[in-house]
Order: structure tokens, then sequence, then C-alpha cells
């Protein structure tokens, strides 16, 4: 007796898959008896607007300013971290402290190792 | 169905219709033109979609800026030789069914710039075009007229038989020829499958190639 209260849920699946395939068959019937595909190099040319698309998009870009963002992001966002941290920093435990100074560690670890890779010098 | 019963149909309240009417209907009741303007006709063809004249009246408001969601091309303005080529690339990205306005003078046949040395002489030597709007430029009530000339058009045109347009005939070219440029002119100077010049002097040329003379 069950089972019968997911039977409306089957009709559902069941028309709605049919209300999609029809959709699909439909088109295909459509283009196989009236409508001819109709296909050329500028109709499946990639870029669409007039003109003829030029060179290679496999080429290599400067990341310089990509990763200085990104190094931006993560201390913006740390400092949204410090600044709790610093309110509340005479009422932390030993351990809360600790945890927060690895947090911080780790940050600066990977600022250490930008500097290093020269990423934060723009040449 | 003869007319006769389907008016005596729709009298009861039943509506009956072929697949042919409710294709042409779907189709003329939502003309997406491309938005895309060459010169001061363009200015006319914005006047025509905005309040005072209103073309969403016609199901056309949904200027499209990508040819693939277009049906309507709207050759608003001077076409110089240097655009022309991507006038052609624009048609020929469109998918089928696909029409054309020729607008203006211009559009038309160079208008003032004819004699000029870089205007093209009518865009009707690449594409082919469905509606032609005289004008210098058309006010828009003529693109409006246009409009409903090409819906006229589209109403009529048959699903099957030899008649049938060419978006629904394999044998009719999918795209057109992009000229290039060459030492002295655009290349080809037109497209000899849908324009050739006129027969100026018939009496020395002889017969057309439907044996007119």
């Amino acid at each position: 007796m069950t089972n019968s209260l997911y039977l409306p849920v089957i009709v559902l699946l069941l028309a709605g898959a049919v209300f999609a395939l029809s959709t699909l068959l439909l088109a295909w019937l459509w283009a196989r008896f009236f409508s001819p595909n109709k296909s050329g190099p500028s109709k499946n040319a990639i870029y669409e607007c007039g003109l003829e698309s030029v060179g290679d998009a496999w080429i290599q870009f400067k990341p310089g300013y990509y990763l200085y963002g990104i190094i931006f992001l993560v201390f913006d966002v740390e400092a949204v971290f410090l600044l709790p941290f610093a309110v509340a920093f005479t009422g932390l435990s030993v351990a809360e402290s600790i945890a927060m100074l690895v947090f911080l560690l780790l940050l600066v670890e990977g600022l250490v190792w930008a500097y290093q890779k020269r990423v934060l010098v723009w040449t | 169905m003869d007319e006769k019963l389907k008016t005596d149909l729709s009298k009861q309240g039943i509506f009956a219709t072929s697949l042919q009417e409710l294709y042409n209907w779907g189709r003329t009741s939502s003309l997406w033109p491309l938005n895309f303007g060459l010169a001061c006709c363009a200015i006319e063809m914005i006047a025509t979609t905005m309040a005072r004249y209103d073309l969403a009246r016609f199901g056309a408001e949904v200027f499209r800026p990508s040819p693939r969601q277009a049906d309507l091309m709207i050759v608003a303005g001077t076409v110089t030789k240097k655009m022309a080529p991507q006038v052609v690339r624009l048609y020929n990205q469109m998918p089928e069914p696909k029409y054309v306005i020729s607008m203006g003078a211009c559009a038309i046949s160079g208008g003032p710039f004819k004699q000029g040395y870089n205007v093209l002489k009518g865009i009707d030597r690449y594409i082919p075009v469905d509606i032609y709007i005289p004008g210098c430029p058309p006010r828009p009530e003529a693109l409006i007229e246009a409009f409903m000339e090409l819906q006229k058009k589209i109403d009529a045109q048959p699903l099957t038989g030899p008649d049938r347009p060419r978006h629904l005939n394999a044998d009719e070219p999918s795209e057109f020829v992009v000229p290039r440029f060459g030492d002295h002119d655009l290349e080809p100077t037109h497209n000899k499958a849908i324009w050739n010049p006129p027969l100026v002097q018939i009496s020395q040329t002889g017969t057309d190639e439907f044996g007119n003379r």
C-alpha cells in the first residue's frame, strides 16, 4: 500500500521524460522532412561578430598581476580574522592563541615563499 | 481544408489550422533583427524600436547583438567596401531561416555615393534581399511598412513544393561568397548566382538568360 504513494512521482517522471524526448524527436523529424541542415565554415566559426579570428588562443600570458592579486586577497581575508583576534587577545587561553599563531605562521610562510619566488617584484 | 469550413468552425469556437500556417505564424510573430547599423539609417531604425513607433508591436523588439540569435538583418545605411565582407559574413553566420531588409538608398544602390570609389553599390550584389525601402533615410513608418510586407511574405511561404523558401530547399546554398580586398575592387565584385548587371542596351546585347529581348 505504501508503494502507491510514489505513483504520482513515477507518473511525473515519465511525463517529464516524454515531454523532453518528444520535443527532441519533433525537432529531429522537422529537420528530416522539411528543414535541411545548412551549415558552413562561417556559420560554424567560433568568433561571431563578422570578423575572422586571427592567431592562436593557446598563447602564454604573463601571470604577474594574477599572482599579485591572489596574494593580496589572502592577506585581505587574513585582516578580517586578525581584527577580532586582536580585540579578544587578552581573554584568550594559551591553546587558542597558539592555534591563531599557527594560522598566521601558515600565511606568513606563503608570503616568504612568494617573496623568494620574486612574485612581489613587478618586472 | 476549405476556408468556409474553417470560418464555420471558428464561429463555433473551434480553431483549425495547418502545420504550414502554424509554422509561418510563429516565424512571422517573432522576427528578431540583428543589432547593427551602418550609417544614418540606423538612427531611424533605433527610433523605430523606441516608444513612439514601438516595433515591439510586431514581435521584433528583441534586437540581438549576436548573429546566432537573429532572424532578420536590417542593412541600415551606407555599405562601404571596407564593411561589405563583414556584412556578408554576419549574414552567413545567422541561422536559417533569415531575411534581409535593405534600408535606404545607400543599401539599395549606393545612394548619393554611387559614383564614389569606396561604396558598395547595393548590398544585393552579395546577399539576397527580401524587402527594399527607398528613402534617405526612410522614416520609421517606412521601416514598419517594410516589416509588415516581410511578414506578409513569410505568411505566404509554402512548406513544400518548388516555391518553398531557400532555407527549406537543400539545393540552395547555405552561405554566400564573402568578398576579399583585391588590387582595385572587392573580389568578386558581385555574387553571380544572385545578382547580375542589368542589360542597358538590350538591342545590342541580344537576349538575356530568360530569352527576352
